[in-house]
């Protein structure tokens, strides 16, 4: 068991040997990498660089083809539940049958387990997070009818309800308006500041300086990782994305 | 209405809730077409049920065939990770191979057995009422047997449902984030599978495995366009099973035709009003919106054009009602309209046949300038 003085002691996510292969070949190579508890970690690299593929092999969706990955010290199948996911935004069909709330309110369905039922504590849990990102106004609206950055928002309240330790984003500023990207970031520094990490895939280079305190360059293989401070350099830019990429400095 | 006429449309309208519970989850996940290969398959297990037990009422037959469904679920889906075929062809190809041995199977062994094509291709709701098929205890009528079974399915079928309403919609909404907060959408679709599978053996001996088909999917594609809650959409496709069933009953009645048929009929023409007409997403309300949104774009595109040239020299052969259409390269008689429309909502005046702006016009000119430079 952790206790509070142990916690610090452990990693947010520790990947160790990590290979993940589509057939025989390697979309993620070797990867060794410790997150320490806290951080915004900026996941950063060129199409096809395993971005996605390292998260969904965190949340066990893919599995490697060697190595492993922990979270807060645990294997995955116990410590997934200490994370919140906010996939893709596209990789749903927003034509389904359902509300704002609706959607929101699947972020309590894991503590509820297989066969519970969202009650009053599930709906007032909703209902925060929804006015946390702005959407308490849209609840009631259909799914459908919501622009590219009320969908991310959508899906952020999903993660939020979750209160979740760790939280995982796979493209959360792709096509949202700029209002939706500052409130996401600024949503991202208060969880930080309450103590939870964000790993955050990213494709905005030249943000990555304002928003992350931790940057990930990734191409098959770790480039780099650390703070952005020592490894968002134009060397370790240019090992991850080829010599036409620089920081425009 | 005689008490067979009555029995004959209560299992219409059985059949057709217990397929329409089903239909929903089959129409949101786009499995649709597997409902048709289940439907399909599952007579081969009736068959091998049959020539292990030799009788056609057994229990044994239900089981047979739920387990064909299941197996060729199994069966398109192993197919189709070996990456050499997709999903539509492994369908295409197991579910005619096992049909067509069932077929064989009848035909061969069962030459002095009443398991006819025909029964099996569209059923036999109309034998319904027979005295041989009651369901008799204790000496008292249950009435017909088929329609105890029916209705046991719509209970577990509404059972399934109502327990796993949550993991079925996050599921089939999301898998990935479901199997990522503990819910793995395998055991949902397996759930659902063998539910489709019972449904799909239930309803054969009623509407045949062809027409299964068609209230599985119908009556939920239906539902699907007329509303956007989940829970609306079950209870919107039962409403219109049933009246599928009993108009279906009442039209075959006055043609003389197969009843299946007609209830499918049914369901096809529900359907086809509904993709024209429905409020919000009927093709034609969706044409309107399209019409509407097209216009206020080509306003919005006038006024800009009048902001370009507003008090430079060209102004008054750029912005003049004769010639706009030829620097637009718009249909001349289309330019008039949207002019009109302009000067009608008070964002120009006409002088001396010339546009000028009014200030509501330019705001407006300007907010879409603005929106036009912020989607980069």
């Amino acid at each position: 068991m952790t206790g509070p003085n142990d916690k610090k002691m452990e990693f947010a996510l520790e990947i160790n040997d990590l290979t993940v292969s589509y057939k025989d070949k390697p979309v993620l190579w070797d990867i060794d990498l410790e997150i320490p508890q806290g951080a915004l970690v900026g996941i950063v690299g060129p199409n096809g660089a395993g971005k996605t593929t390292l998260i969904k092999s965190i949340l066990g969706l893919l599995k490697p083809v060697a190595g492993s990955a922990k979270i807060l010290g645990l294997e995955i199948d116990q410590g997934i539940k200490k994370i919140a996911y906010v996939p893709q935004r596209g990789s749903v069909d927003w034509d389904f049958p359902a509300t704002v709330f609706d959607v929101v309110q699947m972020g309590t369905y894991g503590k509820l387990g297989w066969l519970g039922r969202p009650g009053i504590k599930e709906k007032k849990l909703t209902k925060d997070a929804l006015e946390k990102v702005g959407m308490l106004e849209l609840a009631h609206r259909q799914i459908s009818q919501l622009s590219g950055g009320q969908q991310q928002r959508v899906f952020l309240a999903r993660a939020l309800v979750q209160h979740a330790e760790i939280y995982l984003m796979d493209e959360p500023f792709q096509g949202v308006d700029s209002t939706t990207e500052q409130s996401i970031v600024e949503l991202l520094r208060e969880l930080r500041n309450q103590g939870a990490t964000a790993l955050v895939v990213h494709h905005d280079l030249q943000t990555v300086k304002d928003y992350f305190d931790w940057v990930v360059l990734l191409n098959v293989r770790k480039i780099a990782a650390g703070p952005v401070s020592d490894v968002f350099t134009e060397t370790n830019l240019k090992l991850a994305f080829g010599s036409r990429v620089s920081l425009g400095e | 209405m005689t008490q067979a006429q009555l029995e004959i449309q209560l299992l219409a309208m059985a059949t057709a809730v217990a397929c329409s519970l089903c239909g929903v989850f089959l129409v949101l996940r786009r499995m649709s077409l597997l409902s048709d290969a289940i439907s399909h398959t599952v007579l081969i297990g009736i068959v091998i049920a049959f020539f292990l037990t030799g009788d056609m009422t057994s229990p044994w037959l239900l089981v047979g065939a739920t387990t064909a469904g299941v197996f060729t679920v199994l069966l398109v889906e192993s197919l189709q990770k070996t990456g050499v075929v997709r999903e539509d062809a492994a369908i295409g190809l197991v579910f005619p191979a096992l049909f067509s041995i069932a077929v064989l199977l009848i035909s061969i062994f069962s030459k002095n057995v009443h398991l006819d094509m025909d029964a099996v291709l569209v059923g036999k709701i109309a034998l319904t009422p027979l005295p041989s098929r009651r369901l008799e205890f204790g000496g008292y009528d249950f009435g017909p047997k088929s329609l105890a079974l029916m209705i046991a399915i719509i209970i577990v079928n509404i059972g399934f449902i109502i327990l796993f309403f949550k993991e079925l919609k996050v599921s089939t909404f999301d898998p990935a984030f479901s199997k990522a907060i503990g819910f793995n959408p395998y055991w949902i679709h397996l759930g659902l599978v063998l539910s489709v599978s019972t449904t799909a053996v239930a309803s054969f001996d009623a509407v045949g495995s062809i027409l299964v088909v068609a209230l599985m999917a119908a009556p939920a594609a239906t539902a699907y366009l007329l509303t956007d809650k989940l829970s609306i959409m079950l209870v919107l496709s039962c409403i219109i099973g049933m009246l599928c069933a009993v108009l279906g009953y009442w039209l075959a009645h006055f043609l003389d035709a197969s009843i299946a048929g007609s209830m499918a009929t049914v369901a096809g023409i529900l359907f086809g009003l509904t993709f024209f007409f429905a409020p919000e997403r009927g093709l034609f309300s969706v044409w309107q919106r399209a019409k509407i949104r097209d216009r206020k774009f080509k306003l919005a595109l006038l006024l800009v054009h009048l902001t370009q040239h507003e008090g430079t020299i060209r102004e008054l052969e750029e912005c003049n009602i004769e010639s706009l259409h030829l620097h637009l390269r718009w249909d001349e008689y289309e330019t008039r309209s949207v002019a009109f429309e302009a000067v009608e909502s008070f964002c120009a005046l006409q002088e001396n046949k010339v546009l000028r702006l009014t200030p509501k016009g330019r705001i407006i000119a300007l907010e879409s300038l603005q929106i036009g430079t912020n989607l980069s």
